[in-house]
């Protein structure tokens, strides 16, 4: 199945981008973290049925994909592929939730429907944040910023582990499931049991993986505490960074930006 | 120096499901010597190797590295002496990127700063590996994974060297990249492969293990032409003690 590799390669690439050296790179990723964080948390304060003045929040990724040298249509691609998800759970609103909200001349839209696109668009923005995100610092530097901003050090090691194996977990299955292809020659599809056994036999390599990963880090004088290594400093860009973009959203969020933009071009021509 | 020893005696080894894979194994290695154990597949080299840094502990016999006894209170110390490097390298590289990787063995044992970065990268210079520093492990090709994985040992100075199969799954480049670095090497180095022309080049004495025994103990030119001995423990005269193909005739 090529699938997985090809995801694996493409995941990849996502990690690869990190390594640019733009001055968004060089942040301290903490800055970036909490920004992303302060992002992510006025998005979702927003009201179910408000639409408008979620769309000034777009400039956020925007502008760090055009300050961060980003390729945009690859990212928005990824957007793209979760977008599905969310629709399908604003998918019921517009059959519950039938009165009027919005008289386009003979078209009446109901605020079902907003709330459906106001669940979308929320979708978009987040998680088109946290892939800028991950472009911009790489999941390792995002571990230990959250690790120096207090998560508990446990968590960390799980989330490095989580990620260094999922790239080794994925190689197995695909490999896997390549050697199971190869063998049903394309009759019918693979019925449950092998299925079930193919995904058995992976846990139990995972298994004794974890054992001989366990003896490599005994071997190097492992006793418990994982020694990580701290670098970057929070100066004055980090600082910026952080009180600029937490006071953009704070107006945005008191605002609603795309109709202060609108009178103001309004005002501007009558 | 009698801290660099490696001493088994007696050394019985059996797995929880009943399988007997050590049946009285011992030996001797004196400092600075390379050891090559070799034998079939099953025949105790692993379970072996593991009793060196006391992942399993014996079911009876004993093993002695320099004046310690291999116990549970000996244990740091021998972990430090002995540098292990295990067959697949993803085993063995389980951090972010190649510097912490090779930094993990030293930070565990108290280094920082300065220090910390001289170590790290003087073992990626010895493995010739300085350019893969900020490299994450997934993004390497076997060999480079291989160098990578011999420096997390090395940063941490070990006195005796333990490989298993060091050169499997190696491009004859990269082997021969292996070889020379593992000469370089001049304490102790224990190592299992079923390569016995690698074998051949790097070590004076061959331990030839037989369904969990020690078979041939001796000089590697010894036990390596013989072939009916060989052949009795699954294995072949290697290529470069056979005759030529073409000519019949014989190296040396």
């Amino acid at each position: 199945m090529t699938s997985i590799e090809g995801a694996l390669l493409d995941f990849k690439r996502l990690d690869r981008l990190a390594a640019g050296d733009t001055a968004l790179h060089r942040l301290d990723p903490r800055a970036k973290v909490i920004v992303t964080f302060v992002f992510i948390v006025t998005v979702v304060s927003f009201g179910r049925y408000e639409l408008s003045a979620l769309v000034p929040f777009f400039l956020f990724p925007a502008i760090l994909v055009g300050l961060g040298n980003l390729p945009a249509g690859y990212l928005a691609r990824k957007v793209a592929l979760l977008c599905p998800f969310a629709l399908v759970i604003g998918l019921f609103n517009p059959l519950f939730d039938r009165a009027v909200a919005l008289q386009l001349g003979p078209l009446a839209i109901s605020a079902g429907w907003i709330s459906c696109a106001s669940i979308v668009v929320r979708a978009a923005l987040t998680v088109g944040a946290a892939f800028v995100l991950l472009a911009l610092t790489g999941f390792p530097a995002i571990c230990s910023a959250l690790e120096r901003l207090g998560l508990p050090g446990m968590f960390v090691v799980q989330l490095h582990f989580l990620y260094r194996y999922i790239f080794v977990l994925g190689e197995e299955g695909g490999q896997a499931s390549r050697a199971l292809e190869l063998r049903s020659f394309g009759a019918k599809r693979p019925s449950l049991a092998t299925y079930g056994s193919l995904v058995g036999h992976l846990l139990l390599r995972t298994w004794l993986r974890a054992e001989r990963v366990h003896r490599a880090m005994l071997a190097r004088g492992f006793s418990g505490a994982f020694p990580t290594r701290t670098v970057g400093r929070f100066g004055m860009a980090e600082a910026a960074f952080v009180a600029g973009w937490t006071a953009f959203f704070l107006f945005l969020r008191l605002n609603n930006g795309a109709q202060l933009l609108g009178s103001l071009l309004t005002g501007h021509f009558s | 120096m009698s801290h660099h020893i490696v001493e088994v005696k007696n050394l019985r080894h059996v797995y929880p499901d009943g399988t007997e894979a050590l049946k009285g194994v011992s030996f001797r290695i004196h400092h600075g010597e390379s050891v090559a154990i070799i034998g079939a597949n099953g025949a105790g080299k692993s379970t072996l190797l593991l009793h060196l840094n006391g992942y399993h502990s014996p079911t009876a016999g004993e093993v002695r590295i320099g004046d310690f006894l291999l116990s549970k209170g000996t244990l740091p110390g021998i972990r430090r002496t002995v540098g292990m490097v295990f067959q697949d390298p993803d085993d063995q590289l389980f951090m972010p990127t190649v510097y912490d990787d090779v930094a993990f063995g030293p930070l565990n044992l108290g280094l920082n700063g300065n220090e910390l970065e001289r170590c790290v990268a003087d073992a990626l210079e010895r493995v010739g590996a300085a350019h893969l520093a900020a490299k994450a492990p997934y993004h390497l090709s076997g060999g480079e994974k291989k160098r990578v994985a011999i420096a997390t040992v090395l940063s941490m100075s070990p006195d005796i060297l333990v490989l298993d199969e060091p050169a499997s799954g190696l491009d004859p480049y990269a082997r021969r990249q292996l070889i020379g670095l593992l000469k370089e090497f001049r304490h102790t180095k224990i190592f299992t492969s079923h390569d016995l022309d690698l074998v051949l080049e790097l070590c004076q004495r061959v331990i030839l293990l037989k369904e969990g025994e020690v078979r041939a103990d001796g000089p590697a030119a010894e036990i390596l032409r013989d072939e009916r001995l060989l052949a009795e423990c699954r294995l072949e005269v290697p290529l470069s003690l056979q005759g030529c193909p073409i000519c019949g005739k014989r190296q040396g």
